[in-house]
């Protein structure tokens, strides 16, 4: 079997008598594109945070990148990148500034960031963009950068936090150019959407409803379970149940 | 009289060297649904700044509902919803002061307009005396509608309202503007949900400022120039890498569990081309293009003619 990143043990978190997370336990793998789905409130983003390290959990067993969530949080950092749409550029320096900037926190040496910026700027076809501010870049742009910028360290894993949210059909494509082409290098992806058609684009796909994975296979394994056309309508059967609205 | 107009309208920013919204001419019917569907940056909400009379358009002129977007600001204001692609109401309120204020501003109350709401508002009502923002996504945006429809307007303008909202709520979300709409209110709605698109009366398909298309959803679909395949094979990515190399292809790219595909050979020629390529499970069908699809294709006909004028 292929190498485990991600692994949980009744992974739970608690705030005061709400249960976020409800002990959630599953395994991602090497290499894998993992597509981390529920609605809004289902406890994603809780959980995707226990993961990252940014919260601590109440109770249960994680370990990322082979280290454990409680004792090494500080190595566990250095393994992942994270992207989410909230947190990603500083949009008052330049495309290339953003990448320097990155590659310094991530510990990349003098030579390294030069090397990588450029194979960015040329990867992405920047290469008349790469002294403006990303301030003046289009959303997909940014998207794609900020991305890059995730996995200029080549973590272990990347944590994408709904990567796409209000970017164009033709954009969003070429995002997941840039997943597949992580994937096959061997970074693990860790994505989350509302876009039920990259749900498609994953190996393997769990679907939260209120704290707990309700269900966790191949986006054809679920269509078949739940005898759906679609990604969208197995998620619809599933997240409908939804007792909790917050 | 339609509901609204706009008749040439540009609008450029940063001293005219931004065009953000370039000579656009379209009108929304009373009771239609209209919907706006472009990426970032298209100009959606420039349109959308203008008409809720935010913001002056350079050259050309618009109305809501009979009114002039300039000369007659003020009875517009009256007359129109607003919920504007970022969450504007007041954080530091609860749920209830936020509807109360709102609907104090335009000298009604609360009781009086309840019917209209009351679908969406006894969802979030558990909920009053939380502060706005305290609330989920999708809660905001149902609050978000109720403080637009709090006046009973006659024009709702919705920039972007499900954009970070999952499936089961969007589908709420467009189960609410249908009665809305059965109520007689106009609505201008933006999305870049291609599948909402289908749920609007008429799309207009917007690109760097310019209207492309406008049509019903079935005529936009009707209008995509050639046949579309969807293919799979056992390895999804490499049959992408392999087909976007193929000669033959004019267009290829995801679309959930298949490719989309257009060519100009035909099938035989490239099944036989992926077999030579070691594909497994080759599955090939022609289907109907979404609305999506019609939008792709008017992405690459765009950047093409961009790249032809810097050659």
């Amino acid at each position: 079997m292929n190498e485990t990143v991600i692994k949980t043990n009744k992974l739970t978190k608690r705030f005061d008598d709400f249960v976020a997370v409800d002990a959630i336990t599953f395994e991602v793998h090497k290499g894998e594109i993992f597509g981390f789905l529920g609605a809004n409130g289902a406890g994603k983003t809780t959980a995707m945070r226990m993961l990252c390290c940014l919260s601590k959990p109440t109770s249960g067993e994680a370990t990322v990148a082979g280290l454990n969530v409680y004792d090494k949080p500080d190595e566990i950092k250095k393994n992942i990148g994270y992207m989410s749409q909230k947190f990603s550029l500083y949009e008052d320096l330049s495309v290339k500034e953003n990448i320097e900037f990155y590659g310094g926190i991530y510990g990349l040496t003098n030579k390294q960031i030069k090397n990588k910026s450029k194979e960015l700027i040329e990867k992405l076809g920047l290469l008349n963009e790469a002294d403006k501010l990303v301030s003046s870049l289009p959303l997909g742009w940014k998207q794609k950068l900020s991305f890059s910028v995730a996995i200029v360290h080549q973590p272990k894993i990347v944590f994408l936090d709904e990567p796409t949210g209000g970017v164009d059909p033709s954009m969003r494509r070429q995002f997941w150019d840039l997943i597949y082409d992580a994937a096959e290098k061997g970074i693990t992806i860790f994505v989350t959407t509302h876009y039920l058609d990259e749900a498609e684009y994953c190996n393997r796909v769990s679907i939260m409803v209120d704290g707990r994975i309700e269900a966790l296979d191949s986006p054809a394994g679920l269509r078949k379970t739940y005898s759906a056309a679609t990604m969208d309508e197995v998620f619809y059967k599933l997240a409908r149940q939804a007792k909790r609205t917050e | 009289m339609p509901a609204i107009t706009l008749n040439n309208i540009t609008k450029t920013y940063n001293k005219k060297t931004v065009l953000a919204v370039d000579d656009v001419s379209f009108s929304v019917e009373k009771g239609e649904i209209f919907g706006l569907i472009g990426p970032d940056g298209a100009g959606k909400s420039s349109i959308f700044r203008m008409l809720t009379t935010l913001l002056l358009p350079d050259t050309g002129s618009a109305t809501v509902g009979g009114f002039d977007v300039v000369k007659d600001f003020k009875a517009i204001r009256g007359i129109l919803g607003y919920m504007p692609g970022r969450f504007s109401l007041y954080q530091d309120l609860t749920v209830e002061e936020n509807l109360h204020f709102f609907a104090m501003v335009f000298n009604t109350s609360i009781e009086e307009n309840y019917n209209l709401i009351k679908d969406i508002y006894i969802q979030i009502e558990p909920f009053k005396d939380r502060r706005a923002g305290k609330l989920s996504g999708g809660m905001k945006q149902k609050l978000a509608l109720c403080c637009a429809l709090i006046h009973k307007p006659e024009v709702l303008f919705l920039d972007e309202p499900t954009t970070g909202v999952d499936v089961v709520s969007r589908r709420e979300f467009w189960d609410m503007l249908k009665r809305l709409k059965e109520q007689g209110i106009t609505i201008l709605v933006s999305t870049s949900y291609m599948d909402e698109a289908t749920l609007c009366d008429r799309i207009g398909l917007i690109l760097n400022g310019k209207v492309l298309s406008i049509a019903s959803p079935e005529d936009t679909i009707k209008a995509y120039p050639e046949q579309l395949h969807a293919v799979k094979s056992d390895s999804i990515y490499h049959l992408l890498l392999d087909l976007r190399a193929y000669p033959g292809t004019i267009n290829c790219y995801t679309f959930g569990e298949y490719l989309h595909l257009s060519i100009n050979t035909n099938e035989q020629e490239v099944r036989k081309y992926l077999q030579d390529k070691g594909h497994t499970n080759i599955e090939f069908k022609a289907i109907k293009p979404t609305v999506e699809d019609c939008f792709i294709r008017l992405l690459k006909q765009q950047n093409e003619r961009n790249s032809n004028k810097d050659k």
